[in-house]
């Protein structure tokens, strides 16, 4: 599996160091709304298909990326910096059931 | 100023190895810079540090990732996203750069002591470093003055190439013997020479 550093180009996947599932949002560190809290540990969408995940160029530049990987066929379709205030547009497992 | 030990020291046999019957294909040696420093801008400041090593080294940086310059004296090279790895065969340089790269611009950490410089040189410098790196060294794809930063069985690497067939590889002082040693091992079949 290769994934294409934004800066490095594209790096063998043992450079690399899986640091979570990039569709989380952390709730403010004071909020006190505990489903917030559950979600942002607990809920995970599990896809069989595109994945938003959070990767660091741990190997290379160190940089954290954002990643979308499928879970099937390891197929990476974008990779871009985390830097930059992305905010997931990928729907949460959370949504719908309010 | 202290003085330095290489850590290579006890391993580092100068003269020809390996299968060199026919000459040899690879000259490994230890650089031992006075001075490695790492510089890395805040985000936006950028710009500014890249003018700040030209101001202290008068190197100029090419742009995009990975982009260096030497004159055999000093190098310099990115890294990682606004961040460089500067060397200079004389000390001082990290008291050079606390002047010009303010608390504003970016941060200066000082390397000279943590890094080791082992330069590989050489017709088959290209073909021992791809048994060791998956990161293409063909001449188009990592040209003269470029860094990168990759790892060999976890151990962290920065390598610049200083010249079509020479690279300069900085490693962990504390890894620098075994990967030494590894690199020798590498260099067996095709020959070489330790200076
Ligand atoms: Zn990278």
């Amino acid at each position: 599996m290769l994934i294409t550093c934004p800066y490095c180009g594209p790096r063998d996947v043992i450079e690399f160091t899986y640091q979570g599932d990039g569709n989380r949002e952390r709730p403010q560190p004071a909020s006190q709304n505990l489903d917030a809290w559950n979600a942002y540990v607990y809920d995970r969408l599990n896809p069989a298909g595109d994945h938003n995940e959070i990767w660091q160029h741990s190997g290379g530049c160190r940089a954290h990326l954002r990643v979308v990987r499928n879970t099937l066929t390891h197929e990476i379709s974008s990779t871009a910096f985390a830097r930059g205030g992305h905010k997931s547009t990928a729907r949460h497992k959370a949504e719908g059931k309010s | 100023m202290v003085e330095r030990q290489s850590p290579l020291e006890p391993v580092l046999q100068a003269g020809s190895h390996g299968n060199f019957e026919h000459g040899v294909d690879i000259i490994l040696s230890e650089t031992q810079p006075g001075s490695i420093v790492q510089l890395a801008a805040w985000p936006g400041e950028e710009r500014r540090l890249i003018s700040g090593i030209r101001t202290v080294t008068g190197l100029a940086l090419p742009d995009g990732a990975g982009g260096g310059s030497t004159d055999g004296v000093k190098s310099v090279f990115g890294f990682a996203p606004g961040k460089f790895t500067v060397v200079d065969e004389a000390e001082g340089l990290a008291s050079a750069f606390a002047g010009v790269v303010t608390p504003a611009i970016g941060t200066v950490t000082d390397l000279s002591h943590g890094r080791t410089a082992i330069r590989i040189a050489g017709p088959k410098a290209e073909w021992v470093l791809a048994k060791f790196f998956a990161i293409d060294f063909a001449l188009p794809a990592f040209p003269v003055g470029a860094g990168r930063s990759t790892v060999h069985h976890d151990v962290f690497a920065q390598i610049q190439r200083t010249g079509a067939d020479q690279f300069d590889i900085y490693v962990f002082r504390s890894f620098a013997r075994s990967f030494w040693k590894a690199l020798c091992h590498a260099s067996e079949e095709v020959g070489y020479e330790v200076q």
